[in-house]
């Protein structure tokens, strides 16, 4: 009896290549290569081709030259005679700005439309269905464009002006207009520096208080109240601190002046318009996601909970949830990411995101729209890269581990 | 469903003309089609009626230099851009020519490499105001929010004026007039700005035009004109003389209306060598003699395609202006066709 | 024993007839109070909710009620409704026509598009619903060359053509595949160029049926976004596959390609892929192919859509047990074998809602193509409509109508793969 022996090693011939599973790979991946290398050849060619047929040549010169142009609503310094570099640096910050305010409300309106549909009131069920469906199946240009013009019906500056004016001031602080919203702005005073230290200190008095409760709940059983004392942590050290330091911060009131109004903060129409639209638009999305994430969780996990005696609210926020998030948030988090693209649609309410910007006003004035175009694109593909990778990261941690 | 994958690789054998960038003249003949460029809508300038059918100021341009290369005002298939598309379209040869009120400045000639072809429209970017705000000069306007339509020199040319003249405003860029006519109207805007053409044809289209005054401030020089790819001079020549010759038929009189009759001939050499009927000036630019009778009668003359697209009479009621003849106090000036 | 019951006065013999439950636990008035008056709080949100409704109905009704269809321009309704509130619905049927296909399809030909879309209803049944017979599969192959001719017109035998090239591929494949699935691809790939070659050179001889041509710069309206939603869908599906199977492939050159292209489509917008389409495109390319705007987006919109795809189908083909791929393995079925017989069958089969939801998102996403100029319903809207002097200042008809369109077919596909998700679910829960 022999044992089995090792295949018998025959030299290498050029057959293998095809018919020799162990080989055939090398070769589907060199066909495979040398395809793609003369495909981008081909193209790079005809590119600096008739880029030399047209006279033209790829220059990122322009970036820095004067922009020549204003935008409404900038994060850093920014003046028309910066440079477009510098305008695109704007417009990236206010595409982040709008993503970032967007993500935060679209998640709220979403767990609020996704809970309201399973909810047991038949007519916030229905319209919170109705909701879902008429965002989800409507295109978000669309949206934005409808979203826009009801934006533009809110009063404008001028219905404030006069004697009887046609619109006032929501509580004397703040107005509600076409151009935007604004709201009383806080003046920091001497002193006003120990009141904020102040809250800052309680803040974190308030997470240690929570903590030690936390601790003391799994040593002994013992629960400590949490609410009320927190609620008094926090604000009861700062009050004080603010009469005794007479009272150092005060607030400035926008006021009707010229054609704006003047002073206190303002959030611009553009911005509220696009912020409004991207949002309720990916609620509707994250709504689904969240209740699909609810459903997906077993009856079993519900009843078991309460079998263990726990209240309907701490069934939520320790049985479910954790399970539930899991699920959810991996869509959530892909929803994200097609807000910030969908921001790229900025342009047609006027607020000046990057594509407004580097892919809108500096293309135009400067013509050059292959290197615009390229570094728009490099600027959208490192945000959704960050953000898949965070994604990564959180799906390799929350990851059953399976055996 | 599935197999409609075919269907593009038809699309792909069916519809890839050829068009090569040198001889534009030889491409356009081969394709008894000329590819123009026009905006996606304004009104006067260009837009397409109920019908589909292109109209305005910019469209009787191409119209005329079909006429005048392929001996039919219809034979143009037009192409509408945006502000951001509309250069590469030129320069990738998408189009033979671009009429889209495009203002001629220095580094659009030289640095993007176009040829303008002429000024068929002098224009100046203007400022509009509701009459309520009692506003009567563009320096008042500190603090106001602007809105502009952008993909023009508007921003940078408001941009230079608040700077020079040291006030301040907030910007509104928007993209096409009829998103930004909503945001005016109801006072999103204190301002709207953009060419006093444009500005004019908008104001018409409102419910009470009587409402809002244009400022007298014209804070820039437009020309606006027909523009083609650099370094086809030929191609450029034959475009520039169509649009000479309809100068210049306003200037020596020769109309739609009688135009027949003149071409049988006249005593002024002139109007005979642009009509065809003297001298082989058609020849030199590689048509036939007729072709600048064929550009005239196509939609008739400057001032006839002026009255008629822009006119007063029109709903976008602008005057000639800066846009009469040399004689009488215009800046329109054909050389001489000799 | 019996008696003794009967002998107790306070036993009761006979059964009392059944009392109608109280006015609270039945009919309207339970369901009210169970559905929308449970609690206080739920109390609350269901006053709010009906007063926002009646608020809408309020202020909506006499704009509808008041509506005007006859005018041709909003000057004239302005006139008739004299201030009061009123939509001017007259823009739509003025423009029904343009909106629908644009303004450049040639207007006694409408019935083409129109035809070509409900026989694409037929053609997409028996894809759509299985318990359909099979044979009709025969005319969803047909239909994209008969869906080319009656949208571009022309002669018939550019359709004719196409469809024996691709008759002949497959014979070809047919043949040629015992000697392996490359091989075989290789001989229809061969057998199609050749047949359209010696055909092509007759296809100017013969007319068959000779419509009036349309070039594709003149389609527009909804017809475009349909257009482009079937053409790109379909066409990204196989490519979508191949992605998807060269991501979880084995060899590292095939997986580094296809996870490039297919992180870098996901990672930018599709606005940015238009750009691209408009603008940069057309410098890749020799300058003697001038491709139309309308090819170029199709290229850019199925690039876009086949990333999508291949990760919905890497999904599909993650799901399915391992112990399927060893099951194949142990049969001694060679790759294409297994994939082709047994994993893609199932992972495409656990994908098709997926794939429907890509296709939802894709289908509004061709709304985008209105921003590099071309006038699809959007781009109609926003460019000749919105700009002519008639209809300058009518938003929310205009609007109203684009959603109302997109809503419907958007919904009627998302109920579609509901109702096929219900069918699919197996684990009857």
């Amino acid at each position: 009896m022999t044992a089995y022996s090792d295949p018998p090693k025959s030299s290498f011939q050029l057959s293998q290549l095809i018919h020799d599973t162990r080989y055939r790979s090398y070769t589907f991946q060199a066909i495979a290569l040398v395809l793609l290398l003369l495909g981008v050849g081909y193209l790079l060619s005809n590119l600096l081709g008739n880029l030399a047929a047209a006279g033209l040549n790829i220059s990122y010169d322009f970036l820095g030259k004067p922009a020549g142009y204003d935008i409404n609503q900038t994060l850093i310094d920014y003046t028309n005679q910066s440079s477009h570099w510098r305008a695109s640096i704007v417009g990236v910050l206010n595409t982040l700005l709008v993503a970032f305010l967007g993500c935060i409300t679209a998640t709220v309106l979403g767990v609020f439309a996704g809970v309201g549909r399973l909810s047991k009131n038949w007519l916030i069920a229905k319209l919170m269905s109705v909701y879902v469906e008429a965002f989800r199946n409507v295109p978000v240009l669309i949206w934005i464009l409808i979203i826009s013009t009801i934006v533009t019906i809110l009063p404008s500056p001028r219905a404030f002006k006069g004697e009887t004016p046609d619109a006032e001031m929501f509580l004397g602080l703040f107005a509600f207009t076409n151009r935007g919203i604004y709201a009383p702005k806080p003046v920091w005073l001497e002193g006003s520096g120990i009141v904020v230290a102040t809250f800052i200190i309680s803040v974190i008095a308030v997470f240690f208080y929570r903590r030690y409760a936390t601790k003391l709940l799994y040593a002994t059983g013992k629960m400590l109240p949490t609410g009320w004392p927190s609620l008094a942590i926090l604000l009861v050290p700062s009050i004080l601190m603010y009469f005794v330091m007479g009272r150092p911060i005060g607030v400035d009131i926008p006021e009707l002046g010229g054609f704006n109004f003047q002073g206190g903060m303002q959030l611009q129409r553009p911005l509220i318009a696009l912020w409004l639209a991207l949002s309720i638009y990916t609620g509707a999305f994250i709504a689904e996601n969240v209740r699909a994430g609810i459903q997906a969780i077993n009856r079993g996990q519900t009843e078991a909970a309460a079998s263990l005696g726990l209240r309907s609210g701490r069934i939520m926020s320790l049985v479910i949830l954790p399970q539930a998030l899991r699920v959810i948030i991996p869509p959530v988090i892909s929803q994200y990411l097609n807000l910030t693209k969908n921001s790229s649609l900025a342009i047609a309410v006027g607020y000046m995101d990057v594509t407004g910007t580097l892919g809108g006003i500096t293309l135009n004035q400067t013509g050059r729209a292959i290197e615009c175009i390229l570094m728009l694109m490099m600027f959208y593909l490192i945000i959704s890269l960050s953000i898949s990778a965070i994604m990564n990261a959180y799906n390799n941690r929350v990851k059953l581990k399976e055996r | 469903m599935k197999k409609s994958v075919f269907l593009g690789a038809l699309t792909v054998a069916g519809l890839t003309a050829g068009a090569a960038a040198a001889a534009t003249l030889d491409d356009v003949k081969a394709r008894g089609k000329l590819n123009c460029g026009v905006t996606t809508g304004l009104v006067g300038f260009a837009a397409p009626d109920a019908n589909g059918e292109w109209q305005g100021f910019d469209v009787a341009v191409c119209r005329a230099v079909a006429a005048a290369v392929l001996g039919d005002p219809a034979a143009v298939e037009f192409v509408p851009t945006t502000g951001k598309t509309r250069f590469t379209a030129l320069a990738s040869g998408e189009i033979d020519l671009l009429a889209r009120n495009t203002t001629w400045t220095f580094s659009r000639d030289t640095d993007l490499k176009f040829d303008f072809i002429g000024v068929n429209y002098y224009d100046g970017q203007g400022f509009m105001v509701p009459k309520s705000l009692g506003v009567t000069s563009a320096k008042e306007l500190d603090g106001a929010t602007v809105c502009i339509q952008t993909g023009t020199t508007t921003e940078l040319n408001l941009a230079d004026f608040f700077r020079i003249n040291n006030i301040s405003y907030e910007p509104v860029p928007i993209e096409t007039n009829a998103e930004a006519q909503p945001l005016y109207l109801e006072g999103a805007c204190d301002v709207y700005t953009t060419d006093a053409s444009g500005l004019a044809a908008t104001r018409a289209a409102f419910e009470n035009p009587g409402d809002h005054v244009i400022l007298p401030e014209i804070i820039s020089k437009e020309p606006l004109g027909p523009l083609v790819r650099h370094g086809d001079n030929d191609w450029g020549d034959i475009t520039m003389w169509v649009l000479n010759a309809l100068i210049a038929a306003e200037e020596y009189g020769i109309t739609s209306a009688n135009i027949e009759e003149m071409s049988a001939g006249t005593n002024n050499p002139e109007i005979n060598r642009i009509l065809g009927t003297e001298g082989e000036l058609g020849a030199m630019i590689g048509l036939d003699n007729a072709w600048g009778k064929r550009a005239i009668a196509a939609g008739g003359n400057y001032g006839e395609i002026f009255a008629k697209n822009i006119g007063e009479e029109t709903p976008v009621g602008l005057a000639r202006g800066l846009n009469a003849q040399w004689k009488d106090g215009g800046l329109l000036y054909a050389p001489p066709f000799r | 024993m019996s008696d003794t019951h009967s002998q107790l006065a306070f036993v009761r013999t006979e059964m009392l007839a059944q009392k109608e439950p109280p006015v609270a636990e039945k009919g309207v008035v339970k369901w009210v109070r169970s559905n929308l008056f449970s609690s206080w709080s739920n109390s609350i949100l269901t006053v709010v909710a009906l007063y926002l409704i009646v608020q809408l109905i309020m202020n909506a009704g006499p704009w509808f009620a008041n509506g005007i269809w006859s005018t041709n321009s909003l000057a004239e309704c302005r006139e008739i409704l004299q201030g009061a509130s009123g939509g001017c619905f007259s823009v739509l049927s003025e423009r029904w026509n343009q909106l629908l296909f644009g303004i450049a399809y040639p207007d006694t030909q409408y019935w083409r598009p129109t035809l070509a879309f409900v026989l694409m209803l037929v053609a997409a049944s028996p894809v759509l619903f299985s318990k359909l017979p099979r044979g009709m599969l025969i005319f969803t192959g047909l239909y994209p060359f008969l869906a080319y001719w009656l949208i571009w017109g022309g002669t018939m035998m550019t359709s004719i053509i196409a469809l024996l090239g691709f008759v002949a591929a497959y014979l070809a494949f047919r043949k040629a595949e015992r000697a392996g699935f490359s091989i075989g691809l290789g001989a229809g790939i061969i057998a199609a160029v050749v047949v359209w070659k010696v055909l092509g050179m007759f296809a100017g001889e013969l007319s068959i049926l000779p419509l009036e041509e349309v070039p594709s710069r003149n389609m527009g309206g909804f017809m475009l976004n349909m257009m482009l939603g079937t053409i790109c869908i379909s066409l990204s599906l196989p490519i979508g596959i191949a992605l998807a199977l060269g991501r979880q492939s084995h060899m590292p050159i095939i997986k580094g390609i296809s996870v490039v292209f297919i992180e870098f489509i996901r990672g930018v917008p599709l606005i940015t892929l238009l750009f691209v389409a408009n603008v940069v495109l057309g410098y890749f390319f020799p300058p003697e192919t001038n491709m139309d705007l309308i090819l170029r987006v199709i290229i850019m919109i199925t690039m876009f859509a086949s990333a999508y795809i291949a990760e919905v189908i890497r999904g599909g083909l993650a799901a399915l047990p391992k112990g399927q791929y060893e099951a194949a393995d142990s049969l001694g079925l060679d790759y294409t074998q297994a994939m082709r017989f047994i994993i893609l069958p199932q992972a495409l089969k656990i994908s098709i809602p997926g794939i429907v939801n890509v296709a939802v998102g894709l289908f509004k996403d061709t709304t985008l193509v209105s921003v590099i100029s071309m006038f699809d319903l959007v781009g109609m809207i926003r460019g000749p409509i919105l700009a002519s002097t008639e209809w300058n200042g009518v938003y929310w008809e205009l609007y109203g109508f684009a959603a109302l369109l997109f809503f419907i077919t958007c919904y009627g596909i998302s109920q579609y793969s509901q109702w096929l998700e219900r069918q699919l679910r197996t684990d009857h829960r």
